[in-house]
């Protein structure tokens, strides 16, 4: 081989007897530096941090008013929409998109399954399984102009929420489907906002479906080639695409899922309400992606937990009930809310710098 | 004797620009074929019509003397090929062995892998952990460490030993030293040597001429989007290569002893 004698060797026989250390670190690991390693492998810390922090400032500000069973699962109903659409927007924003349809679908779904019972008397359980391929047609819509198209995510789902509302509006003729007809004729729908109690504790249907999403998302993203691949799509596309995920096929599955798990938040929506609105839901867009980005979810895709986004989801329920019990302007809840979202992306971008 | 991967008039445009120009090409079993070529001859659009990552225009590709046709990189995985690209192709934010076996995961047995599809953790960084032993890779603390905690030189490693794993009939390493030190870069060629040793052909496409000349048995020529020629390193200098693929000195004829594979 030309190895032996030829020139390649000849400049490299100078690294012999060299240092076999490579490169030495000075490692200074303070209890900051230890801290940002951490929440570089649990994102999820920082809004759990939070969350408790802000947990124990209400109860001690408003006591066993605000930190009894009753107050503290009162936020969890509040925050269960929000919950489960941001389940599904968390399934988006991890694949470097944002899906500002998602409250557009659940309306729609909500609607169809209301309008199917109600308009062509269909029974409420096949009007239900309507509403639910509803929500997936669209988000089979988004995620085939995202990922076949290759259109921005941002203007898709930006023009699929102007449609989705329209249609819903149209279709629905602005007309409300009243609770007590509901309650005669077909209270399947609103399943999700029946109640049970533990202790003074009050559950809904709608949060342990929104809890049990959660947890069955967390499992599906953590423990399943597919969770794995909608992460190295939202990391690095190109490079996924090389590795040999399907990454087209990956895409549209996640805005399927999205849709369908809208259209699950419309159902839970109509438990909620006790009737079938058209106009209900029309801040569930921000609501979803401000519970996202508290949770510490990278707005860049591929990182963060979807624990953290109920995390996120409970900070602003926690923060809304504390301040209304306290009496305040509601208008410092926003502006609360305003700055956690500053300081959630800020928290995001000092972590990534642990890798440099 | 046949060659394992063989390619008969490739053609590749992007939009006018004609990145392949029915291009040839041969690789003979357990050889070490380095393509040089210079920059925008169209040696990366050559190794990604061979793996899949590109989809020819026209022309035809053989693997094992069985005519092939891969719309995707997973096509070609699946068939043996394993590419090793330039940019490493890895997420950085998964771990180590989430990347190694990306796309290929492993399944739990039972109920727990057919029904809940749960990914069978523990066997996955076993193999991986084993894997970088064997490479002598293991200086890495953590298999679970996110990709972008690794200095170049792993990464590297983990790529080079991800192909090495996987890849039964053709390795593809482009440009593998490129972003290497001295010592890191002798490690990977060592590497490449174990591979062949194996009896795993590999295609290299290198601009580092003295690490070409130094594994390599063949030497396929690329320039304005075609094979120019095959050389031997005995043959020829490090000076003359450059010379053939600048276009300074006319090209040798292909000898017909060329395709046969090397000694």
């Amino acid at each position: 081989m030309a190895s032996e004698t030829g020139p390649a060797d000849s400049y490299e026989s100078a690294t012999k007897g060299s240092p076999e250390t490579v490169a030495e670190f000075v490692h200074q690991r303070s209890a900051v530096h230890r801290f940002q390693h951490v929440l570089h492998q649990t994102p999820s810390l920082v809004p759990l941090i939070v969350l408790l922090a802000a947990v124990v400032v209400f109860a001690a500000l408003l006591g066993s008013k605000f930190f009894s069973p009753f107050t503290l699962t009162l936020i969890l109903q509040q925050v269960a929409i929000t919950g489960i659409v941001g389940a599904a927007q968390t399934l988006v924003i991890l694949t470097a998109g944002i899906d500002l349809s998602v409250g557009a679908i659940m309306v729609l779904s909500s609607v169809v399954m209301g309008q199917f019972t109600f308009r062509y008397g269909l029974p409420p359980s096949f009007a239900i399984l309507c509403g639910l391929a509803c929500g997936a047609l669209m988000g089979f819509i988004n995620g085939t102009l995202v990922a076949r198209m290759k259109l921005p995510p941002f203007i898709v789902t930006l023009g699929m929420w102007q449609i989705v509302l329209a249609t819903n509006f149209l279709y629905s003729a602005n007309e409300t489907i009243r609770s007590q007809d509901i309650v005669e004729q077909a209270p399947i729908l609103q399943f999700f906002g029946e109640s049970f109690r533990l202790g003074g504790a009050v559950f809904t249907y709608g949060v342990v479906a929104m809890l049990l999403l959660v947890l069955a998302l967390s499992y599906v993203l953590r423990h399943t080639a597919w969770g794995r691949h909608v992460y190295a799509v939202g990391d690095d596309p190109d490079a996924a695409e090389l590795a040999g995920v399907q990454v087209r096929r990956v895409l549209v599955t996640v805005y399927v899922l999205s849709g369908v798990i809208c259209a699950l938040a419309g159902w839970v929506l109509i438990g909620r309400l006790g009737s079938v609105s058209p106009t209900a839901g029309q801040f569930a867009n921000i609501e979803s992606i401000t519970a996202v980005v508290i949770g510490g979810i990278s707005l860049f895709g591929g990182r963060g937990s979807i624990l953290g986004m109920l995390f996120g989801a409970l900070i602003v329920g926690v923060f809304s009930l504390g301040l209304k019990m306290l009496g305040t302007d509601p208008q410092w809840t926003y502006l609360l809310i305003g700055a956690l979202i500053i300081g959630a992306v800020a928290v995001d971008q000092w972590i990534r710098k642990v890798a440099a | 004797m046949e060659p394992i991967l063989k390619a008969k008039n490739l053609v590749k445009r992007y939009g006018r620009v004609v990145a392949l120009d029915r291009c040839d090409f041969d690789l003979m079993p357990g050889e070490i074929l380095a393509v040089i070529g210079d920059n925008g001859a169209g040696k990366s659009t050559l190794i990604k019509a061979i793996s899949g990552a590109v989809v020819p225009d026209a022309g035809d590709v053989w693997l094992d003397g069985r005519k092939v046709s891969f719309h995707s990189p997973l096509e070609a995985r699946g068939a043996g090929i394993e590419t090793v690209y330039q940019t490493l192709a890895m997420s950085p934010a998964l771990s180590i062995a989430d990347n190694m076996f990306m796309g290929r995961e492993l399944r739990k047995p039972g109920i727990m892998g057919s029904l809940f599809r749960q990914l069978d953790r523990p066997a996955m960084e076993k193999f991986a952990r084993d894997k970088l032993t064997e490479l002598g890779l293991m200086t890495i603390q953590n298999i679970n460490q996110a990709v972008e905690t690794l200095s170049g030189g792993q990464r590297q490693g983990v790529a080079v030993a991800r192909a090495a794993a996987f890849g039964s009939k053709v390795v593809i390493l482009d440009e593998p030293t490129a972003a290497l030190g001295v010592k890191e870069s002798r490690r990977v060629l060592d590497l490449i040597r174990d591979v062949r040793a194996r009896g795993i052909p590999i295609i290299l496409i290198s601009h580092n001429m003295p690490h070409v000349f130094e594994v390599a048995d063949r030497i396929h020529i690329h320039r304005l989007g075609r094979r120019l020629c095959v050389i031997r390193p005995q043959d020829y200098t490090m000076s003359d290569a450059v010379a053939f693929m600048t276009g300074a000195k006319e090209a040798p004829e292909m000898a017909p002893e060329m395709s046969e594979p090397a000694v």
